[in-house]
C-alpha cells in the first residue's frame, strides 16, 4: 500500500517571484507491511556473533602463526589450560579467591554508598556535608592510592578489598545520588496530597525514581570491582586469578595470562548479564525506547 | 431560572471551606490578594480565570500544598485532588496507585470497588504506562474519590484530555459529584465546562475573585439552552473575550450527556 502525502504549501502572498521550492512538495511514504519478512536472525544470535567471530580470527591468526605463541597463545592452548588448571584445583580455587574479594570488597563499597547518597539525596544538610567532599575525592584517581593502601593497610587482603570498596563507591554514590535527585516534583506532591508521610515519600516514590540510576551505577560498579582487582592483585597476591597470572608471567606462559584475562572478562560478563536481567525485572513498569528492529 | 450574582444564595448547608484575606506573594510578587471565598458542603464550584491568575495557587493552598500564606484558611481534613497530568506512580500497579497513602495494608477489594465505580476495573493489574490519557484520569479520579473525600479539589483535570473523552470524564465528574455528594473545586479556564457541571462559577482575576455567578439551570445541562447561552456570553465578557457572538448555537464541542 502506498500514501500519498499533500505537502504543505505555504501560500504565497505579494511576493512576484517565489523562490523554488528546495524540497519536493510530494512525498510518497511506500508501506512496507506487503514485501516478504527479511530474514531475521534472533536477537541472541546476532549478539554473539561479534564475540564469536573475534575467537575465530584469534583461532586463524594462530594456526596460521600470524599470531606467535610469545605474543599470544592460541585459543586451543587456553582452552587445554583451563581444563589442566581445573583438574589441579588450581583455577576454582583462584577464582574463589578473587571471587572472595570482589564480593567482600563491593559490598563494603555498596554500603557506603547507599548510606552516603541516601544521606546527601534525602536532606539537603547531607547533600552540603558530603556532595562537595565526593566531588573532591572523586577527582583523586583511585589506582593511585595503593601505595598508600600498602602503607595503611600493609600486603595482606586489607588492601585489596579497601580498593575494590573505592572502586565501587563513587559509581554507585553519584547514580543513586543523581536517581534521588531526579525524582519528579509532581508525583511528590501528589504522593503527599495522597497522606503518604516523610517514610511513606521515600518508598513509595524518591527510591522507586532513584532505581533507574542505581541499576545503571550497579553495572559501573560491578565492572569497576572487577578492574579494582586486577590491580589490587598485582600487590603481592598469595591466592587468586592475579596470583596465578603473575606466576605465569615469571615463565612466559601467555597461555595462563590469557586463561586468566579471559577468566576476568568472563566473570565481569556474567556480572553485567545479571544486572540486566535484574533491570528487567525491577523496571518492567518503565515505558522506555528499546531501540530500533 | 435565575441568575444570581449575590454571594448568598438560599441554601443553608454549612460551609466546607472558609478563607478569609487570603494573600500569596512569590518574590514580592502578589499572586492571592486578600481573597474571600466559602463553599458549602456539598457545593460544585468552578474556579474560571486566565493563565497566572491565581487559580492554581488558590487551588495548592487549599489542597496544603503551600502553607506560606498570609489570612485564614479553613478546610476539611478529608480532601484530595486531581491534577492536570493524572500523577500516578509509574512502578505501581494501578490498583496499587488507587489505595496509595490510606492506611493500613493496600486493600485490593477497596481498590476494585473504586475503579469498578469509574469504569475501568478490568485495568487494575497493569502498569500505567499502558492506560490511555483517558482511563489514566479516571483512575486519577478513583485515587481521589477512595479517600471518601469531603472536599475535592480538581486542577484542569480535563485539559489534556481529547474532546470526546473529555465529554465522558466531565459526565462522570457529574456522576461521581452526585453520588458521594463532596464538596468540589474545579479549576478550569473552559467556560462550557464551568457552566455544565458547576452550582456557581468564579472568575478570578489579579488573585481575587472578580465575578462569580449562580448556574440554576437543571441538570444534565443543554449547551443551547438560551438561559446557558446568556451565561456563557456573560462570563466570555468577564474574561475579557468578546469576540465571540451570543447568538451563536452550540460551541464545537457537545459532550455526551446534555442530550438528554
Amino acid at each position: 500500500m502506498t500514501t500519498k502525502q499533500l505537502g504543505a504549501r505555504a501560500p504565497v502572498l505579494d511576493k512576484p517571484d517565489p523562490p523554488a521550492a528546495p524540497t519536493p512538495a510530494r512525498i510518497t511514504i511506500r508501506g512496507t507491511a506487503h514485501l516478504p519478512r527479511r530474514l531475521s536472525v534472533p536477537r541472541s544470535v546476532r549478539r554473539t556473533v561479534g564475540p564469536v567471530g573475534l575467537v575465530l580470527l584469534w583461532f586463524l591468526g594462530s594456526t596460521t602463526g600470524v599470531l606467535p605463541e610469545s605474543v599470544l597463545a592460541s585459543p586451543v592452548d587456553v582452552v587445554r589450560q583451563a581444563v589442566e588448571l581445573t583438574k589441579t584445583g588450581e583455577l576454582p580455587d583462584a577464582i574463589a579467591a578473587s571471587g572472595r574479594r570482589a564480593a567482600t570488597g563491593f559490598l563494603i563499597g555498596a554500603t557506603v554508598a547507599l548510606s552516603l547518597s541516601l544521606l546527601a539525596g534525602l536532606f539537603r544538610l547531607g547533600e552540603d556535608v558530603i556532595d562537595s567532599s565526593m566531588g573532591m575525592f572523586r577527582a583523586i584517581p583511585w589506582v593511585g592510592l595503593i601505595p598508600l593502601f600498602i602503607v595503611w593497610f600493609g600486603i595482606e587482603e586489607t588492601p585489596k578489598i579497601a580498593l575494590v570498596a573505592l572502586g565501587v563507591t563513587y559509581p554507585l554514590y553519584f547514580n543513586i545520588y543523581g536517581g534521588i535527585r531526579s525524582a519528579d516534583a509532581q508525583l511528590v506532591e501528589a504522593a503527599r496530597m495522597m497522606g503518604l508521610g516523610r517514610l511513606g515519600l521515600i518508598r513509595y516514590v524518591i527510591l522507586p525514581s532513584a532505581l533507574p540510576g542505581a541499576l545503571v551505577g550497579l553495572r559501573y560498579a560491578l565492572s569497576t570491582a572487577w578492574l579494582a582487582l586486577v590491580f589490587a592483585e598485582q600487590i603481592n597476591a598469595d591466592a587468586g586469578l592475579g596470583h596465578l597470572m603473575s606466576n605465569a608471567q615469571q615463565y612466559f606462559r601467555t597461555d595462563v595470562i590469557v586463561l586468566c584475562l579471559a577468566v576476568y572478562a568472563l566473570l565481569g560478563l556474567a556480572c553485567d548479564f545479571a544486572v540486566r536481567v535484574l533491570s528487567r525485572r525491577l523496571l518492567s513498569w518503565r515505558a522506555s525506547f528499546e531501540g530500533e528492529a | 431560572m435565575t441568575v444570581n450574582t449575590v454571594t448568598t444564595t438560599v441554601t443553608t448547608a454549612p460551609n466546607s471551606v472558609e478563607i478569609r484575606g487570603l494573600s500569596r506573594a512569590f518574590d514580592g510578587n502578589t499572586v492571592l490578594h486578600d481573597l474571600d471565598l466559602d463553599i458549602r458542603e456539598g457545593e460544585f464550584v468552578a474556579l474560571l480565570g486566565h493563565s497566572g491568575c491565581g487559580k492554581s495557587t488558590l487551588l495548592r493552598v487549599l489542597a496544603g500544598l503551600d502553607d506560606e500564606i498570609g489570612g485564614e484558611v479553613t478546610v476539611p481534613a478529608r480532601r484530595s485532588a486531581a491534577f492536570q497530568s493524572p500523577r500516578l506512580l509509574p512502578w505501581l500497579k494501578v490498583w496499587r496507585n488507587v489505595v496509595l497513602g490510606l492506611p493500613g495494608r493496600p486493600d485490593r477489594a477497596l481498590a476494585r470497588r473504586a475503579l469498578d465505580e469509574v469504569g475501568i476495573a478490568e485495568r487494575a493489574d497493569v502498569w500505567p504506562k499502558t492506560l490511555s490519557g483517558g482511563q489514566a484520569q479516571r483512575v486519577s479520579l478513583a485515587r481521589a474519590l477512595v479517600r471518601e473525600p469531603e472536599l475535592l479539589l480538581l486542577d484542569e483535570p480535563f485539559g489534556a484530555l481529547d474532546a470526546l473523552t473529555r465529554g465522558r470524564v466531565q459526565q462522570l465528574v457529574a456522576e461521581l459529584w452526585e453520588r458521594h455528594g463532596c464538596a468540589i473545586l474545579l479549576v478550569t479556564h473552559d467556560v462550557e465546562e464551568a457552566l455544565l457541571l458547576a452550582d456557581r462559577v468564579l472568575v478570578m482575576d489579579e488573585g481575587r475573585i472578580a465575578h462569580e455567578v449562580a448556574v440554576e439551570l437543571p441538570r444534565p445541562r443543554d449547551l443551547t439552552a438560551p438561559e446557558f447561552v446568556t451565561l456563557r456570553a456573560r462570563l466570555l465578557g468577564w474574561l475579557g473575550v468578546t469576540h465571540t457572538g451570543i447568538s451563536d448555537a452550540p460551541g464545537p464541542r457537545t459532550p455526551e450527556g446534555n442530550s438528554s
